[in-house]
């Protein structure tokens, strides 16, 4: 390897440099388009050469046509509130599945298993009934009650829990402390790590949802991101309406690309770690 | 197999202590495992095991919509129907090609991205963030970044094909060439999702059997045949079956960009079994439809047991 280190790593580079470059095209041409006046004309739409004075017109259109503040704040809730309530049902179980001896556990366990199979996309129709029969149809509730129970989440924390030293909680059961006591005050701060791990993935996964937030939602108001990103590029005609669809799909993927981008090495983490486990 | 040893080697040391200290407490413990999963538990029933007999049970009815006219039992008819539904049969056709014309190009470039930027340096770095980026955005943004590139005459790809004296086909519009867009959006997509997958595979490689295999004088590619490959065996049957499960449920891009068409080339199962149930309101076709990919489902995740199983075993 060392012996021919010269020009074969130089043309290897510039290969890859070249992919790269054409991997990031998509993204560097809607940046670039965001930016871009619209009396450019759609002629040169594609060119990926900023010969132009920026302008924030399109960012400013695209926030004035869709009902982006709503959109965001709906998407927020739909993601925090799913995170909240998988944080307690995930470390429950998980510490259930941890630190318990019960009977049924591994019944139990191939129960949780299944829902790895069976994601939630793939049961849309007839989960779409059940949210109608809990009187959810076309609330954010409904948009999140499919995901409260997590079958990833609960093995990646039984997973972090199991790594931990049992001393601390011994000596916690010695003191008295009770069972919910050693999982709030001694558990759960060393699981930390594990939980960031899950809510990187549950954020993302949820950030990003369209079919099942498309089916039961109807009402404008309770629509997510990507609903109306969707519905926004649906109605955008040929290349005028580029810059401002250039500049609304930069909005959505923004808080999520900032996020990555200052916390690579645990999203980079996460990500392994969630398709490892399932 | 290590989930179960660890399982069956779990020893209730704290259950012991307590036992000993308070027994009163001893007894309400009992119920104390129950209690924690039962949260969990009503959600996976609500929502994984109910809509599961549900299907089984509406796939077995024609519930007419808005007519007013009462359900009727109608057998296996549902599942008759569906076979029978050209559009379906498409459907199927067209998911095994998307999943194979995905797949391939998809493993192949998530492998040499990860042996490409294995190393620490800057450079590698810039071109992880780079591959991976495109499987941190959503679906639907994607699309809607590939509905221009697709876009005749001024998109980005026509634009500079035009520029090279080429001429492409109406990328999206065009049957015969809609399904392979819809492939190329997907590949770029999820290829640096998988390529983070080979580079953790690619770190438990032992370094001293390449370092063997140079000495025995292998040149680049021996060692990625006969030495890389083989050690990457698990991290590919992994890569293959979130793939699989990824690409019979995600359909956002359908939506967005050709809606099934033209005349039902990009139409994929789980597309077909939303146009039944969100469009077209036949509830007894969508629930067959669900419960036959609920069976491909199960069928992908069992079989990729057996054969992770025994690609754990191989390995050692």
């Amino acid at each position: 390897m060392r012996m021919r280190k010269h020009l074969p790593a130089a043309l290897l580079a510039a290969l890859l440099s070249a992919v790269a470059f054409l991997w990031a095209s998509p993204f560097l041409w809607t940046l670039i388009a965001s930016f871009r006046p619209e009396s450019a004309g759609s002629a040169g739409m594609a060119s990926l050469w900023p010969d132009f004075k920026p302008t924030l017109e399109n960012f400013r259109n695209a926030l004035d046509s869709g009902s982006f503040g709503l959109y965001y704040l709906n998407t927020l809730i739909v993601v925090v509130g799913v995170l909240a309530v998988q944080c307690v049902t995930v470390s429950l179980a998980g510490y259930a599945f941890a630190r318990l001896r019960f009977p049924g556990r591994d019944v139990l366990f191939y129960a949780f298993l299944l829902q790895l199979m069976l994601v939630p996309p793939a049961l849309i129709v007839p989960n779409l009934s059940t949210v109608v029969d809990l009187h959810l149809y076309d609330t954010l509730p409904g948009v999140m009650a499919p995901y409260f129970a997590s079958a990833f989440g609960t093995f990646l924390m039984r997973q972090t829990f199991l790594a931990l030293p049992r001393d601390f909680e011994e000596a916690a059961a010695i003191d008295g402390a009770p069972w919910w006591a050693i999982v709030w005050y001694v558990l759960l701060p060393m699981a930390k790590p594990g939980l960031i791990a899950f809510a990187i993935v549950s954020v993302t996964a949820h950030w990003n949802e369209f079919l099942w937030p498309l089916m039961v939602i109807s009402s404008p108001d309770n629509q997510t991101l990507t609903i109306g990103l969707a519905a926004f590029t649906r109605g955008a005609e040929g290349g005028k309406e580029w810059g401002v669809l250039a500049a609304g799909t930069l909005l959505v993927m923004a808080p999520l690309a900032v996020a990555f981008i200052a916390f690579q090495r645990r999203f980079v983490d996460s990500f392994v770690f969630s398709g490892v486990k399932g | 197999m290590q989930r179960r040893m660890s399982l069956a080697g779990t020893t209730g040391v704290l259950d012991g202590i307590q036992a000993a200290a308070v027994p009163v407490r001893r007894r309400r413990l009992r119920l104390l495992p129950y209690a924690l999963l039962a949260p969990s538990l009503l959600f996976l029933v609500l929502f994984t095991y109910l809509p599961v007999a549900r299907v089984l049970v509406e796939s077995l009815y024609d519930k007419p919509h808005g007519t007013g006219a009462a359900t009727t039992f109608v057998g296996l008819g549902n599942y008759a129907k569906v076979l029978a539904d050209p559009a379906f049969r498409q459907a199927a056709l067209n998911n095994l090609i998307y999943a194979v014309g995905v797949l391939v190009p998809t493993i192949v470039l998530a492998l040499a991205f990860a042996l490409a930027v294995q190393r620490s340096t800057r450079f590698s770095a810039v071109l992880r963030t780079v591959f991976f980026f495109p499987s941190l955005v959503p679906l639907v943004a994607a699309a809607s970044l590939f509905f221009f590139i697709f876009l005749p005459r001024v998109g980005l790809l026509d634009y500079y094909l035009a520029k090279i004296g080429l001429h492409g086909p109406n990328w999206l519009g065009d049957s015969d060439v809609a399904l392979w867009s819809v492939i190329g959006l997907t590949v770029w997509k999820n290829a640096g999702y998988y390529m983070l997958f080979y580079i953790a595979g690619l770190q438990n490689v032992p370094r001293d059997t390449i370092e063997a295999a140079m000495i025995d004088g292998a040149n680049a590619w021996q060692r990625l045949r006969f030495v890389i490959l083989p050690a990457l065996a698990t991290t590919t049957a992994f890569v293959v079956v979130i793939a699989l499960i990824q690409l019979l449920t995600n359909v956002d891009h359908v939506i967005v960009l050709t809606r099934g068409g033209p005349s039902n080339a990009t139409n994929l199962l789980l597309y077909y079994i939303f146009q039944s149930a969100h469009e077209n309101f036949e509830y007894g076709k969508a629930a067959a439809a669900t419960l036959m990919s609920v069976a491909v489902l199960l069928a992908i995740s069992l079989g990729s047991m057996r054969v992770m199983e025994r690609g754990a075993r191989g390995n050692g």
